[in-house]
């Protein structure tokens, strides 16, 4: 149940737990304090009290005064007569432990047995009557409705003339306590107002970047990634750590998913790679054959001028097929020399032409300053490829920027326009022959950005395409064999 | 330096005083046959007298009448307002000066009051076993009175009640009984009908269960030795004090009538109680 509640509630619940619980103890230590402090001063005001009426009594005693000892014994306490209750009583008992005078009459009349009055008196009776030595003593039982403070009444010479019994109500220290109680009452339910809302704010601060994690993680494989790694907790302590910790294995997650994309796709077009090139050798094979045929046939043939035009139609389709072939057939043609700087400037001279058709800028920057060993024709066709893909996707009037430099131990050329975003689904098929069609097809046959992929693979290097609002960037990094 | 500067000025006021007044104080005792602890009141009293007598007065209080008594008989008081009894057991040392009056007669009564709750007392044979207050050994109404009730009545005060004490004083008798310290006691009626108009909440706690035959009011008296003139002055100005308007007021706060030249006649009765009781 408890390990069900959440954080969110847990911590700031548990802050306000131990401040309301250390507000409590506090204040009940001080509520008892206050207890036996407003108890403490009733006694010592009791026993002066009955220390001041013994020695004043001792005269009225000596000579048998009843009347003067219940004004001595009555007076203390006429103050206090307007609350009603007998708060306070005071009981004069003579030698023989009878009651000699009280100040009240009524209750503890002349010559009573205190016992027969009051069993709580009757039992400090006992007690006096049971007491060896002349000392003032205090009595006091939980569930007694007084506390007693009794004072022996001694001559001059020592004689026990009687003694004197100051009972004291709790409700005599009550109003002190009450006083006290509420001072106690108001200082806590201050502490508590001033305090729970900062132990709440504090727990909540507290809780915030663990619900954060526990609902990021929630969300791994729902939301993307980028999203998820915004606001992560970062700080040195452990919620930090787990908040660094989830960070990196997201970053791992996205890296590994970003390999298997490129995986998969680079496995798919190898794979149309293998097939183009199998179905390619099927047709050219038998193709060869009957265009042979054809020739032979033209040059040796006695046909009439239907079959003479027929044979011819079907050359030409012949023809076009195994352009086509050719085409989607990437091989390492023949030999060509090294590349120089100049390749990459016949590739500018050749678009920009293009560029200039629509109006779009070129900017130019080739950094390659001695002959590279790569061949320039590959070379110059993929520059090219990208270029006019390039000046296809701009918008009129748009930018084009082409860098060519050498990067390490690579040939890096990046092409990068201003046009449109490309789709995301598009992206994932980018260089798959024909992959264009059903869509805009931006210009060529379709097999553009797949003879380059071919290219750029035959010659071990790596394509990447980012593509953002305002534009799109091809890299190509070719590596340089030393 | 204070008390330097007190001694100075109370050496001035008195020579001021003797040569002015030229004579001694006249000392008077006071008993609670009245309200004596009215401080205010006897100061009031004190310049009417003064201002009539052309003299200074002193008021004397003492614990107990026999200390009054003891004081007259010394000489060292003038005139005292005391019981019947002391003065009619002190008439070598005594003589009559003034009777009071109340309710136009120089005559009061000892009441018995018990506490407003018992509502079955009557008289002093219903109290067996109770604490019982009297006044003063030498009061009338607070003693001798009803000694002679009880006597009458066959009853023996030291056994009969549980306990009985002295207040020494009537209203501290009317206490006593209200605050249930006392079961019974005895009280100048005079001084009982006087705290009901002054402290009704007190008197209205107990309850007058029995009141005395008439007696002759406590009286004021001179010491046998007093000047001749000073006695008939003391004399005229008591009688007088009905007369005008200061005296009246202060006889209204006495809740008194008046005051008489009196005789010992109107205390028969009192002096009959005396040879009854004590054997005098």
């Amino acid at each position: 149940m408890l390990r069900d509640f959440k954080y969110h509630y847990k911590i700031p619940l548990s802050l306000t737990l131990v401040i309301a619980v250390t507000a409590l103890v506090v204040s009940a230590t001080l509520t008892l304090l206050a207890y036996q402090n407003a108890k403490r001063e009733l006694i010592s005001n009791a026993l002066g009290l009955g220390k001041v009426l013994s020695r004043t009594l001792l005269p009225a005693m000596l000579h048998d005064e009843p009347w003067q000892a219940y004004e001595i014994v009555a007076t203390p306490l006429e103050i206090r007569t307007e609350r009603g209750a007998a708060e306070r009583v005071i009981v004069v008992l003579d030698a023989k432990n009878q009651v000699y005078v009280s100040s009240s009459p009524m209750r503890f009349p002349m010559l009573e047995r205190l016992g027969a009055v009051d069993p709580e008196f009757g039992v400090i009776e006992k007690r006096v009557a049971g007491q060896s030595n002349d000392e003032a003593f205090t009595a006091e039982e939980s569930d007694w409705q007084y506390i007693h403070v009794v004072v022996p009444i001694l001559a001059e010479d020592g004689a026990r003339l009687g003694t004197l019994i100051v009972a004291s109500s709790h409700s005599l220290f009550l109003p002190q306590f009450y006083a006290a109680l509420g001072g106690v009452a108001l200082s806590t339910l201050a502490v508590l107002v001033v305090l729970l809302p900062i132990g709440w704010y504090w727990g909540r601060r507290m809780a915030e970047p663990l619900e954060y994690l526990a609902e990021s993680m929630a969300k791994v494989g729902r939301e993307p990634i980028e999203e998820l790694r915004r606001g992560l907790p970062r700080s040195g302590d452990e919620v930090g750590m787990l908040g660094k910790g989830f960070d990196r294995m997201l970053q791992e997650l996205e890296e590994k998913k970003a390999m298997e994309k490129q995986m998969l796709a680079s496995e798919r077009l190898a794979a149309i790679g293998r097939l183009t090139a199998g179905i390619s050798h099927e047709i050219n094979n038998p193709l060869g054959g009957m265009l042979n045929a054809i020739s032979t046939y033209k040059k040796h043939g006695s046909g009439d001028a239907l079959t003479m035009k027929t044979l011819s139609l079907l050359e030409r389709g012949l023809l076009q097929i195994r352009e086509t072939v050719g085409a989607l057939l990437v091989e390492a043609r023949l030999e060509s020399h090294a590349l120089t700087a100049q390749d990459i400037e016949d590739a500018r001279t050749l678009v920009t032409p293009e560029a200039q058709k629509k109006g779009a800028q070129l900017v130019w920057r080739n950094e390659i300053a001695e002959p590279l060993p790569l061949p320039s024709t590959q070379v110059r066709q993929i520059l090219l490829n990208l270029l006019l893909n390039a000046v296809a996707a701009t918008e009129h009037r748009g930018r084009l920027e082409c860098s060519v430099s050498r990067v390490n131990g690579s040939l890096r050329m990046s092409i990068a326009n201003d046009g449109r975003q490309i789709s995301r689904e598009r992206l994932d098929h980018l260089y798959e022959p024909f992959a264009a069609q059903g869509e805009a097809a931006v210009g060529g046959s379709g097999i553009g950005l797949w003879v380059t992929y071919q290219l750029v693979q035959q010659l071990n290097g790596r394509i990447d395409t980012d593509s953002r609002p305002g534009g799109t960037t091809f890299t190509v990094e070719l590596p340089i064999d030393t | 330096m204070r008390p330097l500067l007190r001694a100075l000025l109370f050496c001035v006021a008195f020579s001021f005083a003797s040569n002015v007044l030229a004579s001694d104080p006249i000392r008077i005792g006071t008993t609670p046959v009245f309200l004596d602890d009215q401080a205010s009141f006897l100061g009031a009293w004190q310049r009417y007298m003064e201002q009539r007598l052309g003299r200074p007065v002193r008021f004397v209080q003492r614990g107990s009448y026999r200390e009054i008594t003891e004081l007259v008989r010394e000489d060292q008081l003038d005139f005292a307002w005391v019981c019947s009894p002391p003065y009619l057991r002190n008439r070598d040392r005594m003589v009559l000066a003034a009777v009071p009056l109340h309710r136009g007669k120089p005559l009061y009564q000892s009441y018995l009051i018990v506490p407003a709750g018992d509502r079955t007392t009557k008289s002093f044979a219903d109290l067996r076993g109770k604490v019982y207050a009297f006044s003063d050994p030498d009061s009338n109404s607070g003693w001798l009175a009803p000694q002679t009730e009880m006597r009458h009545q066959h009853i023996d005060s030291s056994t009969f009640f549980k306990r009985s004490f002295f207040t020494w004083a009537h209203k501290k008798v009317v206490e006593a009984v209200a605050v249930g310290l006392a079961q019974g006691g005895s009280v100048d009626g005079y001084v009982w009908e006087t705290l009901q108009l002054l402290h009704p909440e007190l008197t209205a706690k107990t309850r007058v269960a029995w009141k005395s035959p008439w007696y002759g009011f406590p009286p004021i008296i001179a010491r046998r030795s007093i000047a001749p003139t000073v006695l008939a002055q003391m004399q005229d100005l008591l009688v007088g004090m009905k007369d005008d308007e200061d005296g009246r007021r202060l006889l209204r706060q006495l809740d008194l009538d008046g005051f008489e030249r009196g005789n010992d006649a109107l205390f028969e009765g009192v002096e009959k109680n005396l040879k009854y009781v004590l054997g005098l």
